[in-house]
């Protein structure tokens, strides 16, 4: 064992990476890693960063433990979990000056793991897991669990946590609690007689968790979804987002089958494709029912002919875009926020949607109640844009609040006793002024009968090639649009005071910005923020970027196309939007940020 | 040009059905088709089977694609919702219509153009999914929107209108069900409607899919010599095997059969299809039987016609995914929000 170099960070304030290979229980251990370091009450943030493949390529998990709270990721490593020989040159490249590198030290150390200024530690943990485990597979797994002991003794881990979490997760077979114990034992004890321990990096209980929870956000819009009364839900699998619909019907399978009848009140339609997805979920919705479909950006793509038919026979539906990397295939298991203009004005002709984005899984819980509210009240496609990083990472969220009191809002529908009320039923007169018509559902009665189509229509709904007509529903379209932006989710704005500059972003990219903001701020750069929330734009985003005159616009894609969306929907000159964009795949840091906006400085693009 | 309704003229005479409706109240708006369509005749039979069925107009929900034949949902049961959708997708649609409300009456109307090339993956997922539908594919063979072209049922050596020999072979819907494990797979022609009425009736009041391919000229486009779906054709080259009575469920059968020669199939309302052959040999409960029936018939050129086929035992969508009886568009909310308290007892597993 080398001598242990100085600190880099310090006591509740660093970042673990682990470097492994997919398919080898890796996961497991991370996990358990992370949710010790959670119930010692110190914040974390975990992010994944995994190999579209199912075993054998290079796969990270990365763990920041950050006593501040932050919940984005800073950009260093100060302890790197070496485990993939395949990898060690990047692995070790990427630790921080000062930052320490585990390996398995069952073989002669690698001349290419040495670096001036990164202690090495080695732990023969091959040796060990032969040594104490019989059969190759259970080796390969031990392999991992012993990791996360050698870390519970060089990072102060509670092992009595780590026990706790065992038992929760092998509650019915307690025998792999044992032998997950006995692999983390052998870990500790080998670090306890070699290294000197804890670490300087290392954890010490806080009281800073209580009040929150671990999860990822296509499992709390899932969970939104449940909470909204959606029944429908019909997919074609893609990552990023399947895991949505699994905890869909996770959830359903717990909370919304009969206990007398055993009769399940939901449908989840497992479609060919996506074209099919989105059919089914105008189908389910034209005929009242809450609908939904989660996916990515292909299945974007290939829903767009049904979204223009949603949008111009006013049908609703909530879609799910947990964005990936494009274009194309692109990287599937990897993050970018590339969908916005994609979803903004999906289909041909003149089409304009109404988008949400949330920034963590608190959000995506609420902004999926919402989705359907504004989906049946605007009569029309939703989009709710999630990202890879928000929807599969697991973000440490505060307790969910919901009001028992709360109803959903069907929108404009006639029921049967309405129509008895009125003289005669049109589907597309817009009787109240704000844009939106009066629906009926199938099955209503007679009266309420219209014919749905996505040919030219008048307001009576019936087919015309008028071209007054056809404007009259155009421009009623239109004035819905306006209608909207005075009810999706308003920006969240945080005043610095006194500047005329600020950072717009929106998404996954808050946590980073509002630490970079923070950072920024310690230098005496002072810059206001506003976050947007939804689409269409509304008075509070006009006004915002009025009152300022350089704007840093962070997003993750290549093209900026939130800063486009703001040119091409708001007054905002385009001069003042300068962008800062990341789009490596990976989540955007507060480093990144910083580093953006300084280089800006010092090129004297604000005041 | 907007499209204008039909005047509703009720005669005082006129016969009336058991929800005291005349066959009038099952008729739709004006037909846009070209004098003489098939179409057209596809959709009399349709007002026809719903008013016998006495059906109540609100109980119905019309689908369809784009194409000729899609528009004709806007030509019948006008106290019905109708939804013309994108072209070849209509089953989607109808699976996700048929989630949130299991009790209405699903009528698909589409063409081969819209079921047998653009829609050719719907109709086989509509298929296995075995939605409670009837799935009208009104096949003609022809390309009539955009003026003549082949389409995917056109059989090979088939002349286009411009004289053009179809040497692609076709695909044939009802050899297509058959193999997805349809329950209800039928053919008929538009000019028949003594046969298919009965189907018609029969199909809506099947659990499950049924598919009834209706051989249905084009006289603008491929109604000449050398077509094999013109009316001329199909009048002298239709095979039927067997012949197809619907009796519904609080009638009697007062027509006698002879003893081993018919088939009565009770569907689940009560009512009965009982089915009379025409050609001893032939067994429409038979799937493999059926299939080389048609499939020997098809390569002489002749067009089976009738109730192919007949199964019951296939749980339908709604069975298989163990939905409540009551539609899932009505279920109150407080039957699906699990509420403050669940919450707190769903989190904590996360902790």
């Amino acid at each position: 064992m080398p001598e242990l170099n100085p600190s880099p960070s310090g006591v509740n304030d660093f970042v673990i990476k682990f470097a492994n290979v997919n398919g080898t229980g890796s996961a497991s251990a991370n996990s358990l890693i992370m949710k010790s370091i959670f119930r010692m009450g110190v914040p974390v943030v975990g992010k994944n960063f995994f190999p579209s493949n199912i075993q054998g390529l290079p796969t990270w998990y990365e763990i920041r433990v950050t006593g501040e709270g932050w919940i984005a990721r800073s950009g260093r490593v100060d302890l790197m979990v070496a485990m993939n020989a395949e990898t060690y040159a990047r692995d070790i490249a990427e630790v921080s000056p000062g930052g320490y590198l585990l390996f398995d030290s069952s073989w002669p150390r690698p001349a290419l793991l040495t670096r001036a200024d990164v202690t090495v530690l080695g732990v023969p943990l091959s040796q060990l897991c032969s040594e104490h485990f019989e059969g190759a597979r259970a080796r390969i797994l031990m392999k991992n669990i012993m990791y996360a002991g050698v870390l519970a003794a060089l990072l102060g881990l509670d092992l009595e946590v780590m026990r706790g979490l065992l038992g929760e997760s092998y509650a019915k077979k307690p025998a792999l609690v044992e032998a997950n114990m006995k692999a983390i034992g052998i870990g500790y004890d080998y670090a306890q007689a070699h290294v000197s321990c804890p670490l300087p990096v290392r954890v010490e209980r806080l009281d800073r968790t209580r009040g929150h929870f671990m999860m990822d956000g296509n499992t709390a819009a899932a969970l939104g979804c449940v909470y909204a009364g959606a029944t429908v839900g019909a997919w074609y699998p893609i990552t990023p987002s399947t895991s949505l619909m699994d905890a869909f019907r996770a959830f359903c399978s717990k909370l919304r089958v009969d206990p007398e009848t055993g009769r399940h009140n939901y449908l989840v339609i497992q479609a060919e494709d996506e074209l099919a997805a989105i059919g089914a979920v105008i189908g389910a919705s034209w005929n009242g029912a809450r609908a939904f479909t989660p996916t990515s950006g292909p299945g974007i793509s290939l829903m767009n002919e049904f979204i223009g038919l949603a949008y111009y026979a006013e049908i609703p539906a909530v879609l799910f875009d947990v964005q990936r990397v494009g274009p194309s295939t692109g990287m599937p298991t990897r993050t970018q926020q590339c969908d916005l203009l994609s979803c903004a004005y999906a289909s041909h002709g003149d089409t304009r949607h109404v988008l949400l984005f949330p920034a963590d899984p608190e959000e995506c819980f609420h902004m999926a109640v919402q989705a359907f509210d504004l989906a049946e009240r605007l009569q029309t496609p939703v989009f709710v844009l999630l990202d890879l990083d928000i929807g599969m990472n697991d973000w440490m969220v505060p307790d969910l609040e919901w009001d028992d009191a709360w109803r959903p809002d069907r929108g404009k529908v006639l029921s049967a006793d309405m129509l008895q009320k009125i003289e005669r039923f049109h589907r597309y007169v817009d009787v109240d002024g704000d844009g939106i018509a009066w629906r009926t559902i199938p099955g209503v009665g007679e009266k309420g009968a219209y014919f749905t189509r996505g040919s030219g229509h008048n307001q009576f709904g019936a087919y015309t090639e008028d071209s007054a007509e056809y404007q009259q529903v155009m421009e009623r379209l239109s004035r819905k649009f306006r209608t909207a932006a005075g009810l999706v989710p308003k920006p969240v704005i945080a005043d610095a005071g006194g500047t005329r500059n600020a950072i717009v972003s929106l998404g996954s990219c808050d946590g980073a910005v509002r630490e970079a903001l923070s950072l920024l701020a310690r230098t005496g750069v002072r810059l206001d923020y506003m976050r947007v929330r939804g689409f269409p734009f509304g008075d509070e985003v006009e006004a915002f970027l009025a009152a300022h005159d350089t704007i840093f616009v962070v997003e993750q894609n290549r093209d900026a196309q939130l800063r486009s969306l703001l040119t091409l929907e708001t007054a905002v000159e385009k001069r003042k939007l300068r962008p800062i964009l990341h789009y490596s795949g990976f989540p955007v840091s507060s480093d990144f940020i910083v580093a953006g906006v300084n280089a800006a400085l010092a090129r004297g693009e604000a005041a | 040009m907007s499209i204008t309704g039909k005047p509703r003229v009720e005669h005082p005479g006129q016969r009336r059905n058991a929800v005291g409706l005349s066959r009038r109240a099952y008729e739709g708006g004006m037909s846009t088709l070209c004098a003489g369509c098939g179409h057209d005749s596809v959709t009399a039979a349709i007002v026809q089977a719903c008013f016998e069925l006495s059906l109540p107009p609100q109980s119905v929900a019309k689908l369809s694609g784009i194409g000729c034949s899609s528009k004709t949902t806007a030509y019948f049961v006008s106290g019905a919702h109708g939804f013309n959708g994108v072209h070849g997708r209509m089953p989607a649609i109808a699976a996700g219509a048929s989630a949130a409300n299991r009790t209405l009456k699903y009528i698909g109307v589409s063409g081969d153009g819209d079921s047998l090339s653009i829609g050719l993956g719907q109709l086989g997922h509509a298929i296995r999914r075995n939605m409670d539908m009837l799935y009208m594919l009104e096949n003609n063979g022809v390309y009539g929107l955009t003026k003549g072209q082949f389409s995917a049922s056109a059989d090979i050596g088939s002349k286009s209108k411009k004289g053009e020999r179809n040497d692609h072979p076709p695909i044939d819907p009802v050899l297509l069900a058959l193999s997805l494990g349809a329950t209800f797979v039928a053919r008929s022609f538009s000019g028949d409607k003594e046969q298919l009425v009965p189907l018609i009736k029969a199909g809506l009041m099947h659990e499950g899919f049924a598919l009834i391919d209706v051989l249905s000229p084009c006289v603008t486009f491929n109604d000449h010599e050398g077509s094999t779906k013109s009316y001329a054709y199909v009048r002298e080259h239709q095979q039927v095997p067997i012949a197809t009575d619907f009796v519904e469920a609080r009638r009697e059968i007062t027509v006698s059969y002879a003893e081993g020669e018919t088939v009565s199939v009770e569907l689940h309302d009560g009512s009965r299809v009982v089915l009379r052959k025409l050609d001893r040999d032939y067994d429409p409960t038979d799937r493999a039987l059926a299939l080389a029936y048609v499939q020997e018939r098809s390569a002489r050129n002749e067009h089976v016609t009738g109730l192919i086929y007949l199964g019951e035992g296939r749980k339908d969508f709604h069975a298989r995914h163990q939905t409540p009886d009551e539609p899932l568009n009505s279920l109150p909310f407080e039957r699906l929000c699990p509420g403050k308290a669940a919450l707190g007892g769903i989190i904590a597993r996360y902790r």
